[in-house]
Order: C-alpha cells, then sequence, then structure tokens
C-alpha cells in the first residue's frame, strides 16, 4: 500500500535497473518460498498410531527440524489472523454476537493451552486417519490457541475505538462494509494486532516446542521439529544434543526477530492514528533492502494495485446503504432479542446439564476435592513466583528503565529471552536436581517461571522510561533519595506497566505448570506434586475425563484469580497511577 | 419560492436510556431548505444540533417524523449530501491525496478518473503541493482542507458540516471561512446549499444568510432569523455587531420572560437540574471584570465574550451559574452583577468561600441535599452511588456523572463536603 508509495517517490533515479540490492532481496524471497513448499510436502507424510517416527540426534539436521517448527508456527499464525479477523470483526459490529463472542474468548484464555492439546490430538489423528496431518494439526491447533484470543480480543476493541465521526464519514461516503473493513477496521488496528500477534508469536515458541512431542494414551508422537528433538535428546540424556538444539533455536528466534517481527512493527507505526508527526525511529535493516531494491519495490507496487483491486471489487460494493425504517426495525429487533436469549439459555442449560452428568457418571467427590487441593498448590506456585520475580526483576528495571543507553540494550533482549522457549532450558535444571537429590516441589517451580519473568522486565522498563523528565528533576530539586524516592515517584508510576505484566506472567507461568511439574533426565522422572503434573499424567495415559477435570479445575482458578486479584489491581492501577 | 432542496417535518429524536426511560434529545422540528441557501444552526453544547444534523444526513433514523431530500424520504445517507466533520475524520496512515479519493473509490470510478477529479478538488481547495503528505504532517486547517475537498470532490449537491471551524485557531478558521465564502460564490462547487452547526455566534453571522437558533433540553427550534448583510462580512462592521447583539438577546431571553412578574426573575432549578460545567474560578474571573470601574457592574455579552475570547459555549455556563447563585442576571443580551456577587468580588479568598457557600446551600437543591444527607448520616459520610442513583433518575449515566463532579467541585471549593477519589465516599469532614 502506501509504504511502497512513499519508497517509490524516495527512490529519484527513475532507470530501471537491478541492482544488487534486487539480487539479494530475490535470493531472500526464492529461499522462502522453496522453503514453504519442501515443508507441505513432508507434512502430508503417511502416519499410523503407534508408529515411531524415528528422530535423529545428528545437529546436521538441525536446521530442517528448525524450519518445520518455524512453518508450523506461521500456520497456526495465519489462522489465528483468520479468526481474528471473523470473530472480532463480528463481536464489534453486532452486540449479541459481542454478549456472547467476548466472554467466551475471555474463558478461553485462561484454559491452559496444552490442556487443548490433550483434548483435541485424538480428534485430530482420526480426522486425517493414516497421515501425519493429524498429529500435525493437533500441534498446530495447540499454537493457534496460545496466539488467537487476545488477537481477537485486541482487535475487537480497536474496531470498536474507531472514532465515530471517521465511521460516519465512511457511511457518508458510501463505502460498503467490505470496503470499510479493509479501508477502516484493518487499518486502525493495525498497530495493536501486530503487536499481539508478535507477542503471541512468542508465546507460541513455547508451545510449538512442546506440542511436537506428546504422549498420548501411551503413544509417543513425534513431530519432526526442535521439541521432538529436546525430548529425544533428553530420554538419551545427551547433553550436547541439547546444547546444540539451544543454540538452533536461538538462531531461529534472532532471525525471527530481525526479519519479520521488527520490520513489521516498524511498517505499522504509520498506522498510528496519532495527530502528531512524531521524529521518525530508527528504522530495521530489512526495510532499507526492501526499500533500495527496484525489483522489490515494483513488486510491491503491483501487490499495492492488487490490493486495491481486492478491496474494490465490484461484488462487494455497496449498492446503497439503507437504513430500515425506526418503527420496522424496532419490531423485527424485539423479535429477534427474544429468539436469541432463548436460543442462549437453552444452550447453557444443556451445557449445564450434559457437565452435571458427565462429573457424576465418571468422577468421584473425593477426586474433585483431590483436584482442588492440587490446583491451590500450584496457585500457591504461582503467586510465590510472580512475589520472588517481582522483587528481582522491578528494582533492576527501574534501573535500566532510568539509563536510555541501559534501555535501549537491554528492551531487545528482554524481548528475545520472551520469545525463547524456556522448556528447552529445563533439562539443566533437572540435571542439577538429579545431581544434588534436591526436592522436586521447591526446585521444579522456578520452571514455571522461567520464561515468563521477562514480562515483568520489559513492562517495567518500558515503564520507566515513560516517567517525565520534570518528575525526576522535582524529585532532586526536593532532594528525594532513598527509599522515599521509590515509594512516591518511582514505583507509582511504574506500577500500572508492572501489573500489566505481572498478569502476563501469571498466565505464562499457569500455563508452563503443565510442562514444569514434571520433567524427566534419561530414565529418572520428577514430579511435583501439582495441577500440571496431574493433568500431564493423565494426558499420557489418556484418561479424557480426568484431564477435562483437571483443565476445568485450572481454567476456573484462572478466572476466580483474574477476576478478584488481577482486573481490580489492573483498575485500580490505571485510573490511579497512570500519568496522561 | 420553489420546493424545498431538504424538508424536515415534525422531527423528535429520543435515545433509549436503561430500560424503559427515553432521553429525549429533540422535539417537533420543522425546518425547510431552499436552493442556493447557507443556513447555521446555532445552539449550546448538548442542544441536539448534531443529533439533528445527522438526521437530515441519514445516519441516524429520527424516532418522529420524517426528512425528505429533493421529493425522496431519507432512510441512509443520500448520494448528493456530503459532510465535514468537526474532527476531520481523516484516515491518518492515507496521503492527502487518498484520503480525497476515498468517496470516489467508494461508488466505484476506475484509477484514472479518480485520480483526475482529486487532483481537481484538490487544486480547488487550495492544498496543491501537499497531496502526498499524510494529514499528521498538516496543521488543523490544512487537515480541515483535506476534509472539504473530500467533500466536494464528489460533486454534492448539498454540504453538510458539523462545527467544521470549531477545532480551529481563530486566524485559521477566518481564513478558511473566507476561502469557503469565496468558494461559494464563485459557484465553481455546483453546491445548491450548506447546511452547518456551529456554536459560535459570530461564525453563524459571518457566514449564514439564515440562523436557526436552537433551545436546549430538549432540542427545538427558538427562532429563524435572516442574515442579509453582503459578503464579505467584517465583524468591524455595525450592521454586523447589530446583528450579533440580536442574536444574544434572542439567546438570552427565556421565552417566558415576559410573562414573569419583575421581583421573581430567577428561574428556581430542581434536585436534578443539568448544572452548568463552570468552576468557581471562572466565574470569580467573571465577577471581577463585571465589577471592575470600568464596566461598573454591567456589560454587553458580546463584549464579555470579545474581552475574555469565549464562545458561547464556554460563557453561557459560567453565565447560568451566576444566575443559579444570584450573583448575576443576565437579560436581554446584557449581564449585571447583584449585590451578592458585588460582596463576593470584593472580599477576600476566606470570605468569598462562606459567601459561596451560603449561596451554594441556598439555590442548588443538589449541595443541599448531600449536605443535608451528610448531617444526617450518624458518621457524617456517603457513597457517591447513591446520589448517582438519583441523578439518573432524571438524566443519562455521564450527564449524571459530570453534574455530580461539577457540585463536588463546587462544595469541595465552599468546604461543605469532601470528597475521596479512590472510595468514591463523600463526608462532612475534611480527612486530614
Amino acid at each position: 500500500m502506501s509504504i511502497i508509495r512513499t519508497t517509490f517517490m524516495t527512490a529519484y533515479r527513475a532507470k530501471w535497473r537491478p541492482n544488487y540490492w534486487d539480487v539479494l532481496a530475490l535470493v531472500f524471497v526464492l529461499a522462502v518460498i522453496g522453503l514453504l513448499a519442501w515443508n507441505a510436502k513432508q507434512m502430508a507424510t503417511p502416519y499410523e498410531i503407534g508408529q515411531v517416527t524415528p528422530i535423529s540426534l545428528n545437529p546436521n539436521v538441525l536446521p530442517f527440524y528448525a524450519c518445520r517448527t518455524v512453518v508450523r508456527m506461521l500456520i497456526a499464525m495465519a489462522v489465528s489472523l483468520l479468526f481474528t479477523f471473523i470473530f472480532g470483526t463480528w463481536a464489534a459490529k453486532s452486540y449479541r454476537a459481542e454478549r456472547l463472542i467476548v466472554p467466551m474468548i475471555d474463558v478461553l484464555q485462561s484454559v491452559p493451552i496444552l490442556g487443548f492439546l490433550s483434548v483435541t490430538v485424538a480428534g485430530f489423528i482420526g480426522l486425517f486417519h493414516g497421515s501425519m496431518l493429524g498429529p500435525e494439526c493437533a500441534a498446530i491447533f495447540a499454537i493457534f490457541t496460545s496466539q488467537a484470543w487476545n488477537m481477537a480480543l485486541g482487535f475487537y476493541q480497536t474496531v470498536k475505538s474507531v472514532p465515530t465521526e471517521v465511521e460516519e464519514a465512511a457511511l457518508m461516503y458510501h463505502l460498503s462494509p467490505w470496503q470499510r473493513f479493509w479501508r477502516i477496521s484493518v487499518p486502525f488496528s493495525m498497530p495493536g494486532l501486530l503487536w499481539n500477534a508478535m507477542a503471541s508469536m512468542s508465546a507460541g515458541w513455547f508451545y510449538v516446542v512442546a506440542a511436537e512431542a506428546i504422549t498420548v494414551s501411551n503413544q509417543q508422537i513425534l513431530l519432526p521439529g526442535i521439541g521432538s528433538y529436546i525430548a529425544t535428546a533428553i530420554q538419551a540424556a545427551n547433553m550436547s544434543a541439547i546444547v546444540y538444539a539451544i543454540l538452533t533455536m536461538f538462531i531461529v528466534i534472532i532471525i525471527y526477530d530481525q526479519l519479520l517481527f521488527r520490520p513489521l512493527v516498524a511498517w505499522s507505526e504509520k498506522f498510528k492514528a496519532e495527530q502528531q508527526a512524531t521524529e521518525k525511529t530508527e528504522l530495521p535493516w530489512v526495510i532499507h533492502l526492501f526499500r533500495r531494491t527496484r525489483v522489490v519495490r515494483l513488486a510491491g507496487r503491483q501487490l499495492a494495485r492488487l490490493f486495491d483491486a481486492f478491496v474494490n471489487i465490484r461484488v462487494f460494493r455497496t449498492k446503497k446503504v439503507i437504513i430500515k425504517k425506526f418503527s420496522e426495525r424496532k419490531n423485527s429487533e424485539w423479535w429477534w432479542s427474544i429468539f436469541w436469549d432463548i436460543a442462549t439459555i437453552m444452550l447453557g442449560v444443556l451445557a449445564s446439564v450434559f457437565l452435571a452428568i458427565y462429573i457424576f457418571n465418571n468422577l468421584s467427590l473425593a477426586e474433585i476435592n483431590n483436584v482442588l487441593v492440587l490446583g491451590l498448590i500450584t496457585t500457591l506456585r504461582v503467586f510465590i513466583l510472580i512475589i520472588i520475580s517481582s522483587l528481582i526483576w522491578v528494582p533492576i528495571g527501574v534501573w535500566i528503565g532510568l539509563r536510555p543507553r541501559a534501555a535501549q540494550i537491554a528492551q531487545p533482549v528482554a524481548q528475545i529471552l520472551a520469545a525463547f522457549p524456556a522448556n528447552l532450558l529445563y533439562p539443566f535444571i533437572v540435571v542439577f536436581i538429579v545431581t544434588y537429590h534436591l526436592n522436586p516441589n521447591i526446585w521444579l517451580t522456578p520452571l514455571m517461571i522461567l520464561g515468563a519473568q521477562w514480562y515483568i522486565l520489559f513492562n517495567v522498563i518500558a515503564g520507566t522510561s515513560t516517567i517525565p523528565q520534570d518528575l525526576l528533576q522535582v524529585a532532586d530539586n526536593l532532594g528525594v533519595v532513598g527509599w522515599l524516592r521509590w515509594k512516591r515517584f518511582l514505583l507509582p508510576t511504574v506500577f500500572p506497566y508492572y501489573v500489566t505484566g505481572a498478569i502476563t506472567a501469571a498466565g505464562g507461568a499457569w500455563n508452563a505448570s503443565i510442562v514444569a511439574e514434571v520433567a524427566s533426565w534419561g530414565k529418572v522422572h520428577l514430579t511435583a506434586s501439582g495441577l500440571g503434573a496431574y493433568i500431564s499424567k493423565y494426558t499420557m495415559t489418556g484418561n479424557f475425563s480426568h484431564i477435562a477435570l483437571g483443565i476445568g479445575m485450572m481454567c476456573l482458578l484462572v478466572l476466580i484469580a483474574n477476576r478478584l486479584i488481577w482486573r481490580p489491581l489492573y483498575v485500580y492501577a490505571t485510573n490511579r497511577f497512570l500519568l496522561e | 419560492m420553489s420546493q424545498p432542496i431538504i424538508e424536515v417535518v415534525n422531527v423528535g429524536k429520543s435515545f433509549q436510556k436503561g430500560d424503559r426511560q427515553e432521553l429525549l434529545v429533540l422535539e417537533n422540528i420543522n425546518l425547510k431548505m431552499y436552493e442556493g441557501e447557507i443556513i447555521a444552526i446555532l445552539g449550546k453544547s448538548g442542544s441536539g444540533k448534531s443529533t439533528l444534523m445527522r438526521i437530515i444526513s441519514g445516519l441516524i433514523e429520527p424516532s418522529l417524523g420524517k426528512v425528505n431530500y429533493r421529493g425522496h424520504e431519507v432512510h441512509g445517507p443520500a448520494r448528493g449530501i456530503s459532510m465535514v466533520f468537526q474532527t476531520f475524520a481523516l484516515l491518518p496512515w492515507l496521503t492527502v491525496l487518498q484520503n480525497v479519493e476515498l468517496g470516489l473509490e467508494a461508488i466505484g470510478l476506475d484509477r484514472i478518473e479518480r485520480r483526475e477529479r482529486s487532483l481537481k478538488a484538490i487544486d480547488m481547495i487550495g492544498l496543491d503541493g501537499f497531496e502526498s503528505a499524510l494529514p499528521k504532517e498538516l496543521s488543523g486547517g490544512m487537515r480541515q482542507r483535506v476534509g472539504f475537498a473530500r467533500a466536494l470532490v464528489v460533486n454534492p449537491d448539498i454540504l453538510l458540516m458539523d462545527e467544521p471551524f470549531s477545532a480551529l485557531d481563530v486566524l485559521t478558521a477566518d481564513n478558511l471561512k473566507s476561502d469557503l465564502i469565496d468558494l461559494w460564490q464563485s459557484k465553481q462547487t455546483g453546491l445548491n446549499g450548506i447546511l452547518f452547526v456551529t456554536h459560535s455566534i459570530e461564525e453563524a453571522v459571518a457566514i449564514a444568510d439564515r440562523i436557526i437558533i436552537f433551545n436546549s433540553n430538549p432540542g427545538s427550534i427558538r427562532a429563524d432569523l435572516k442574515v442579509t448583510l453582503p459578503y464579505p462580512r467584517s465583524d468591524l462592521d455595525p450592521r454586523f455587531r447589530n446583528q450579533v447583539d440580536r442574536v444574544y438577546t434572542l439567546m438570552t431571553t427565556q421565552p417566558q420572560e415576559d410573562r414573569m412578574e419583575i421581583g421573581d426573575k430567577y428561574k428556581p432549578i430542581d434536585l436534578a437540574y443539568r448544572l452548568p460545567e463552570a468552576s468557581v474560578a471562572e466565574i470569580t474571573g467573571l465577577l471581577e471584570l463585571l465589577n471592575s470601574p470600568e464596566h461598573q457592574g454591567k456589560m454587553d455579552l458580546p463584549d464579555v465574550s470579545d474581552t475574555l475570547d469565549l464562545n458561547i459555549d464556554d460563557l453561557f455556563p459560567l453565565t447560568e451559574l451566576l444566575e443559579i447563585l444570584h450573583f448575576a442576571k443576565v437579560s436581554k443580551g446584557d449581564i449585571t452583577i447583584t449585590d451578592e456577587g458585588k460582596a463576593f468580588a470584593d472580599e477576600d479568598i476566606l470570605e468569598r468561600k462562606k459567601i459561596f457557600s451560603i449561596q451554594l446551600k441556598r439555590y442548588v437543591p443538589l449541595a443541599r441535599y448531600i449536605y443535608d444527607q451528610l448531617i444526617r448520616h450518624p458518621r457524617h459520610r456517603a457513597l457517591e452511588e447513591n446520589f448517582l442513583a438519583l441523578l439518573e433518575d432524571s438524566v443519562s449515566e455521564a450527564e449524571a456523572e459530570r453534574v455530580l463532579r461539577t457540585v463536588i467541585e463546587w462544595g469541595r471549593y465552599a468546604e461543605l463536603f469532601a470528597y475521596d477519589y479512590n472510595s468514591g465516599v463523600l463526608s462532612l469532614e475534611n480527612p486530614h
């Protein structure tokens, strides 16, 4: 679109001759296409349950495994985007759909992602009988569930917050719903959507690694990828293979960060609806590469035209906007709402009846009680971890945030660390526990926060760097130092950002508990008692009613914690402490 | 005269509020617009004038009555009617050219024709050279020019403008207004009528041939007057000042005032009265101005507006509060200070608080009610929710919130009661 227009205009030499940047960019694009094609072929290979996929621990195959993992991620992302567009728009435009979709997504958000995997993998294998596509889809679906919800919610919120006058202008100038969607909703939500997508993707690495190697009903399924490589290495107690895998993952994440994340976020800057022209930020090198490349630029212009044609396609063009007569509308809406209310109530009643019957037939009260206790143990773990990591990272984050130079270095590093799937690092800690015969109930706990703690760090850094200079000068001027400075200036300003980070970290810790409360190294298996270990144990044996109970309980606990602690805290923090 | 282009017939509008209540914003509006007219709809904020404009444009449907555009009833935005918005409503990621093209794109013109017509519109409105600029690079005035170009490029029959100049500074607005009038007089736009909403009396007098003055609560037409001055109109011209004075007089004269007796000239207000949004500091400033030796306690409202650079949306809430508190009296476009007002203006800050507190308790029922409740309560505390609920019986939720905020600010100044932001508790004593 118009990024290409502007880049086109910056090129004042109009000669049409490929330059050396062209060659580079062309190679780059072709390589990506080739990779995708190879992957598609690999995914559809035949597969039977019980069949063992050989995973080689040879480091030479690691790049190929990495590619497979990356492609799974990208497919899940595409599906999430589709989901976001459909359900986000629907919820934003229809009052009735909104009342159903938004709470539904809210609940789905609190369902542990690996829980989805345990429940759906059998179904997918059945669906694509005799093909690798079954487990492949299950893994992709698990990643999808880690990405889609926050994207859809974010999209819905931005579409709802489009200024009324802009919506009215679109109606006055007769844009069709299709044109309004592509010309207004999508661009308006672009910065938030991309940011959410990228954050989801960062979290997704964790789940893709966990989802590739999964044991269901005592059958181990290994999808070729980094996750399976690690799982195999753990079984073989092969430390050097684990180090190779970690190195590969780091390279993958850095490439993803440089090639995808940064260029896209920089590009989305132009969709920010701010009214002032801001100072230009440093552009990522990939954008430079493409701006200097004539062929790519021309291709981009063609793409822009294609996009225009797509948006203005005749079928979706508006004939005439007709607003129904008030009286008619009132009548038909009345009927609709009655029908809708009855339908939702019936659905709710049916679901509760089904749930009650299911629980009473399959589970004893003692079992429910037991799961509740396990759940409370895990809850306690999560809270202790949040407190400990806050005590560590808040001071460090503030220290870094007050020093712009340090922040410039630390911020991207923290982002990369957050994207790095922490489960790859678990073997180190497990070896440590095994060697020193430590209590797994205590020492497995930190694994849960390993990946999630960075959210606290980089939110605190971001918060600190918003403290206006004059506030700090006032503090200096009044001689406010030491604890008083923290109490009156630093902590209050950082608080809203900290809460955001802590919420994300807590969510991450809950999700990680399923893989973090059980760990193994070679033949040694460690278990910490908790809800995560419970779910993980029954997933392996394939006991569906216990999995459902465990997941249900976790979902409930997360929802309760969100409603009773996090949300009120968040509202309080933003009302009281957010600087305007 | 010939057939009207737009005919508003018995239009009323009420918004659903809560379960059963309805909030009436427009009542019994009748209006005809003829070929070649520029009509200004003038009213205070919240008088429903923007709602009327949106009903005419087809963006919202009236609850009662109908709007005809060239003989057809309006249901939805009609081709031939364009609109310019208060906050411009440009898409920030599109260039000036792309923004202008938007309306043509929607009706499915091809690329080349789109570009050609847009460039012409951009030239006409004086934006040439800025085709590839993004809106955020432009000043407010230039942005609104883009808004005009976008509205005119579709060759509209009628142009609607919703407070088009109110987001601009005075000089920029004047410049844009005169360009608009030049464009209108040169007839290169093909426009057959302009209808605009404004809260500036001067703006209405400077541009329109007809001014429709709106009443608030609910919005209805108070007066319809013609302005026959030739263009360009200068605000230094005595005839122009005369017109402005006339409009002020019309706007400040209560319709029922003539029937009332002299002694009973303040209108009493009830508990849920929509108190004007005016701060103590502002009315103090205004009283001091009135009380100054050069004005001797009496001023012409247009004068006040000029001196303090306030438009009617800023000024009328102040004069309303002064009247409510019996600090001043407004009549026929003049404001006169009362004895209480004079006493207030003459005293130091502590005495002022005392006088303010007395007047507040006496004349603002809501303040008195809150105060009484607090006195009666054993621990002299009350939750704001109670008062909000009370207000919400008669006004919208947002308005209830606003009214309570306003009265809390006055009550705090008067030291009648204290308020804790975090807990939402009102109390008699100060917490510290």
